[in-house]
Formats: C-alpha cells, sequence, structure tokens
C-alpha cells in the first residue's frame, strides 16, 4: 500500500463542553475518493475544516504527505476546499476567480490565463469566463469554485456537501462528474456529505460518522452488503433489523432465533458470541414478496427464512414498489420488489395476505 | 353601505387614486417649499430679502469676493474631508472588530461606540470645550493644524455613523468567501483586501458621505470648538444672519445645497457601479 497523503491521529475536537470529534484515527491514501457519510450534527465537516486549517484539533494530530500540519495556516497546506455556498467571490468574473490563487502565489500573468482557462476547459465552463458570478447558475457556479481549486494543482481537494444544493437532475449528473473529473485529475477527494446515494455512488471508499467517531470504513459495496453495526446498517440504505438469538453457529451455517419473524438461516457461519443476543439485518430488496401459501426458499430449512403478513401500506416508485407488511408477530416489515413487467403492480394490494421469503445469504448478523 | 363602495384597486394601483397622489404632493410640497423659496430668493434684487425685487447674481458675486466666508468655506472643506478620512478608517475597523471577534465587555463597547450620537450635541460641545481647555490645546498654530480641534471633535461624532453602516452591510458577509481566499493561498492582509474590503465597499461609501455631510453642517459642536481664527462655514453663516438675512445668506445656503447634492449624486453613482461590475 502506498504511503498516506492525510493521516488522522488520534484527533479529538471539543467545542466547550461539547466533543464534536472524538479520537478520530483515518489515514486516506493518493488517487482516493474518499467520502465522509454521516448524519448532521456528526463531526463530519468540522474533520473537513480540520485538514484545511479552519479548525485546530484540540488533540492529536494531522499529517498532510508526512508534513504534521498542526502549526500550518490554511494558506500554506497543500489542500484546497470547495465551500459548501461555493464561496464563489461575487465581485470578480469567472476568469478572475478562477485565477485568484495564481495571482496570490505571484504567477506569471500568462500562465495565470493558461492555467485558468485549462481549469474552465476541464469544468466545461469555457465560454463564460467574463461572466460576472451573479449572471450564473447554482451549477455554473459550483464549478467556478471547482475550478477555482483545481487550478492550484492540490494534493488533496475538500469537498463540502458539493452537491447538496443542487436540484436532483443535476445533482444526479454532477455526481458522475465529479468522478469522473476525479479519475482524470488523479487528485485525492474528500468529500463530505450527509447523503447516501452521493457517497455509495462517488466514492471509492467511505467512512460513517456517528457522534464523532468513525463507525465504519468500508468500500461502498461493502459498507451496504457487509455493515459493521445497526447504525450503519440503518444510516445507510433501508433495512429491517429484528433482535433475536444466536442458536446455531457452525462454519458452514447460523441460525438466529428472532422472537418477531421466527428462525432465521445464514448459510454461512458468524463466529459471534453462542447464545448471546445479536440482531439480524435485511434489506427489503432482498425479500420476496409470494402470494399466500408459498413455501421458504429451497437454500434454507423448512420453517426457516419464511415470514407471513398483511400489506398495510404500499408506495409506487415507479422502477419498484416499496410495501409496509404487517406480520403475524404484530411487527411491520418492508420490502421492495422491482417492477420487471409493467402489470407488477397489479399483483398486489392493500390488505392481501401475503408470505415472505429470503434466501440464507441475505440476512446479515450485526453484534452491536 | 354606498359610502364604502369604492372600485376596488390592486396593491400597484393605489397611486391611481388623486387622494394618494394630493397626499404626496403635500409632503413634498411642505417638504421641499422652503428649500425652494430659499433658493429663488437668493436671486432677489433686495437687501432686506423680503419681497421680491427682481432678478439678479449679484449675490452670488458677493459671495465668491467675501473673503471671511470663502474662507469659513474652506476651513469647513477641509475638516469634513479630514473627519471623513479618519473616520473611514476608525469607524470601517470598529464595524470589522465588533462584527468578527467575541471579547470581555463587547456589548458594552457597543454602547460606548453609539454614546456620542445619542449624546445631545449640546452636552458634547460643552464636554469639546471643557476637554480641550483642561488638555491646554494650543489655539495658535497655523493653518491646517489649527483646525485641530474641530477636526478632533467631527470625528468623535462622525464615525459612530460610519460604523453602524459598515456593521450592517458585513452582516450580509459569507465567512465562506474569507475562508476561500485564505484557502486559496491568501494572508489574513490580502483576504481582507481582496474579499472583504470589497464587500464592504458600499457601506464604506455611504458611511463617507453621511461622515462628510454631518462635517460639513455642523454647528453645535463646532461652535464650541472654533477660535476665533476657525470659524466654519454654518458658523460664518449664523454670525451674517444675526445682522440682517440678506439675499447673500440664501445665496450661501444654495450653494451649500448644490455641493450636498452633487456629492450625493456621486457617491450614488459610485456605489452603483462598484457592486456588479467593479471587477473589471
Amino acid at each position: 500500500m502506498t504511503a498516506p497523503i492525510i493521516q488522522i491521529r488520534n484527533v479529538t475536537k471539543r467545542f466547550g463542553t461539547m466533543v464534536a470529534v472524538d479520537n478520530v484515527s483515518l489515514d486516506i491514501v493518493p488517487g482516493e475518493f474518499f467520502v465522509m457519510l454521516g448524519p448532521s450534527g456528526c463531526g463530519k465537516t468540522t474533520l473537513l475544516r480540520m485538514i484545511a486549517g479552519f479548525e485546530l484539533p484540540s488533540e492529536g494530530q494531522i499529517l498532510i504527505d508526512g508534513q504534521d500540519m498542526s502549526n500550518v495556516p490554511p494558506n500554506k497546506r497543500p489542500v484546497n476546499m470547495v465551500f459548501q455556498s461555493y464561496a464563489v467571490f461575487p465581485h470578480m468574473n469567472v476568469i478572475r476567480n478562477v485565477g485568484y490563487g495564481l495571482r496570490i502565489a505571484g504567477v506569471s500573468a500568462s500562465e495565470i490565463s493558461e492555467r485558468a482557462n485549462e481549469a474552465l476547459a476541464l469544468v466545461k465552463l469555457d465560454g463564460l469566463a467574463d461572466r460576472m458570478p451573479d449572471q450564473l447558475s447554482g451549477g455554473q457556479r459550483q464549478r467556478v469554485a471547482l475550478a477555482r481549486s483545481l487550478v492550484m494543482r492540490p494534493k488533496v481537494l475538500l469537498l463540502d456537501e458539493p452537491l447538496s444544493a443542487l436540484d436532483a437532475k443535476l445533482r444526479a449528473q454532477m455526481q458522475f462528474e465529479l468522478a469522473d473529473l476525479q479519475d482524470r485529475v488523479g487528485i485525492t477527494f474528500v468529500t463530505v456529505t450527509h447523503d447516501q446515494d452521493e457517497a455509495l455512488s462517488m466514492a471509492s471508499r467511505i467512512g460513517v460518522i456517528n457522534k464523532g467517531q468513525i463507525a465504519q470504513l468500508a468500500t461502498p459495496s461493502d459498507l451496504y452488503e457487509y455493515p459493521a453495526n445497526r447504525f450503519v446498517a440503518d444510516f445507510v440504505g433501508s433495512v429491517n433489523i429484528f433482535e433475536g438469538r444466536l442458536t446455531v453457529d457452525e462454519p458452514e451455517r447460523a441460525i438466529v432465533d428472532c422472537p418477531e419473524i421466527g428462525p432465521v438461516y445464514l448459510n454461512h457461519g458468524v463466529t459471534g458470541p453462542h447464545d448471546a443476543a445479536v440482531w439480524v439485518a435485511i434489506r427489503p430488496e432482498k425479500i420476496s414478496l409470494c402470494k399466500p401459501g408459498a413455501v421458504g426458499t429451497v437454500d434454507a430449512p423448512d420453517g426457516h427464512n419464511i415470514g407471513h403478513g398483511t400489506i398495510v401500506g404500499m408506495s409506487y416508485l415507479g422502477d419498484c414498489t416499496l410495501f409496509e407488511v404487517k406480520l403475524t408477530s404484530g411487527r411491520m416489515i418492508r420490502v421492495s420488489r422491482s417492477n420487471i413487467s409493467r402489470f407488477d403492480q397489479d399483483d398486489f394490494n392493500w390488505d392481501d395476505p401475503v408470505t415472505l421469503t429470503w434466501h440464507g445469504s441475505s440476512p446479515v448478523v450485526l453484534l452491536a | 353601505m354606498k359610502l364604502f363602495a369604492r372600485k376596488p384597486l390592486a396593491p400597484l394601483d393605489y397611486t391611481k387614486r388623486w387622494s394618494l397622489r394630493a397626499w404626496v404632493a403635500g409632503v413634498a410640497f411642505f417638504l421641499y417649499a422652503p428649500l425652494i423659496v430659499l433658493f429663488v430668493f437668493s436671486f432677489n434684487d433686495s437687501k432686506a430679502n423680503i419681497v421680491w425685487k427682481g432678478f439678479t447674481f449679484k449675490y452670488y458675486q458677493k459671495v465668491f469676493h467675501n473673503g471671511p466666508l470663502v474662507e469659513a468655506l474652506g476651513n469647513s472643506l477641509t475638516i469634513a474631508a479630514l473627519a471623513t478620512v479618519f473616520s473611514l478608517v476608525l469607524g470601517g475597523l470598529a464595524a470589522v472588530m465588533l462584527w468578527r471577534f467575541r471579547f470581555p465587555f463587547k456589548a458594552g463597547l457597543e454602547g460606548v461606540m453609539t454614546l456620542p450620537i445619542v449624546v445631545p450635541e449640546i452636552c458634547l460641545g460643552v464636554a469639546m470645550l471643557v476637554f480641550f481647555h483642561a488638555i491646554n490645546w494650543p489655539n495658535n498654530l497655523p493653518w491646517p493644524f489649527s483646525l485641530g480641534a474641530i477636526t478632533i471633535a467631527h470625528i468623535t461624532f462622525c464615525f459612530p455613523f460610519v460604523t453602524m453602516v459598515v456593521r450592517a452591510r458585513l452582516a450580509s458577509f459569507n465567512r465562506e468567501e474569507e475562508e476561500a481566499a485564505k484557502d486559496l493561498g491568501a494572508t489574513e492582509w490580502q483576504a481582507f483586501r481582496d474579499v472583504l474590503l470589497p464587500h464592504m465597499a458600499p457601506g464604506l461609501v455611504a458611511g463617507a458621505l453621511l461622515a462628510f455631510t454631518l462635517s460639513l453642517d455642523d454647528f453645535v459642536i463646532t461652535f464650541f470648538t472654533s477660535g476665533p481664527d476657525t470659524v466654519t462655514f454654518p458658523v460664518k453663516v449664523y454670525s451674517m444672519v444675526r445682522f440682517s438675512v440678506t439675499p447673500e445668506v440664501n445665496a450661501v445656503s444654495s450653494l451649500l445645497i448644490l455641493i450636498t447634492i452633487i456629492l450625493t449624486t456621486i457617491a450614488l453613482k459610485i456605489q452603483g457601479s462598484s457592486t456588479p461590475a467593479g471587477a473589471h
């Protein structure tokens, strides 16, 4: 593994008595698209601002490219930031905004013009160089902010909630563009977001942050398919979580007895504490909605991985339909069903009795 | 109910009602009639200046040949210019301090800073008189140093106005812009010069205008701080009026109004053009 570009070592940040970041250690390697994901107020923005130098850690240290940043002010750090409000200078036109950092650095006028135009082309803003910020749309202003940072050729680009102010269509487009841009310039991106879709679609690695601590560090697919704890399972995507007891735990199979949904069979061992309280998480799309009387899936023993209930809620989303099913135990469970055919939405209706089944590979056992 | 059976009007159409138009005209007349009379009678060819006797420019000529009056005007303009510059620097920095930092007794300091605005002018004038006397301020200095006492007194009551206006402007500043500048390599000073100052500019222009006009026409405080050789324009006009209200006084006043209008227009022009297009 290459040497990390950013090393966060036991960093704690307190504001008065409030602990915003709690003993976080984290390495970010060059070329990564790292996303810090968490609910608002979890400390992710504070962490980003500490990397940029706008906040100083109460304890611990941050190293960028191997150098301790404790006494390095923001204007001397080899990182640049795209702010949530974009912070485009309103009294400068686009090209002067983009060239600002280079002018401060004392780069020659011809090189400024060349590099600024290059940066504008990179974010597809060529032709708008003479516009004033108030003549630009929100998306264009963000591109100006991006170009203004990229033109400095930083070792790391920090982005604070880069897509939160854009409308849905533009957001989806920008997600791909940012990922593509990162690919082309090869700069390490560190992004902060509260939006899991954004994180999953752009990141090469995600750090889920909860109450100032890292809840899990993983690739997007690992985060979704192998959440480390209930917080991550619940925060990333939608999930049904049942409390139960681990009764069987062998290398090839495990069974968790959940009072609310019956025995849950897994086709792999979980090496958990025997007969202790654990939680089973099943994603809505990994549960099959069947007509009553259906048998369980073939890969699970009889009577395992099967539930019965009635549909109490439905929401049709076009590509799929979300069902709220009330189990016989009284517990609600959420199931999603892809609308593969155009008539699929007619299969089930309110108050229909249904049977739910899932594969032995679908549930995840959580110990915390 | 006939009484209220009016034709309904859209909110923006209220100006079509003659009663409202008459009201507006009445207010305008009440406000500006004295000024217009003053202006018209500055051309009156009469010494007593009570009845219209005929048109003449001679009182304007007289004004420019009235040595003491021109000198007083020069004093006033010098004091106003100096007071404006100092008030801008002091007031602008005070505004930045109050907006930017948190420190003990901040609320108290804010209160103290607005004191020169709320304290009756007459008290401030007496206080200045006592103060300059107590510290033995020399009153035999050569011009323009002889204007020092008045200028200091003017700065005292002008800079809080600048502070108030600039602070209001600062409230709309996005702190992330300043952070962005620093993030791109700017030092504290460069960020201030390149980002904060341009944002403050309209407030500074408005503050400068306020300070200049306040200083230019201040009478009460100046009256207490001016010596025999440092008569300002308003004080001089007052002494002229004590003898008789000649058209010369009207002419002088008209000129003063003209100066103020020209300065205001220039300031508004600068303010209007600096915000969107000043970057080129």
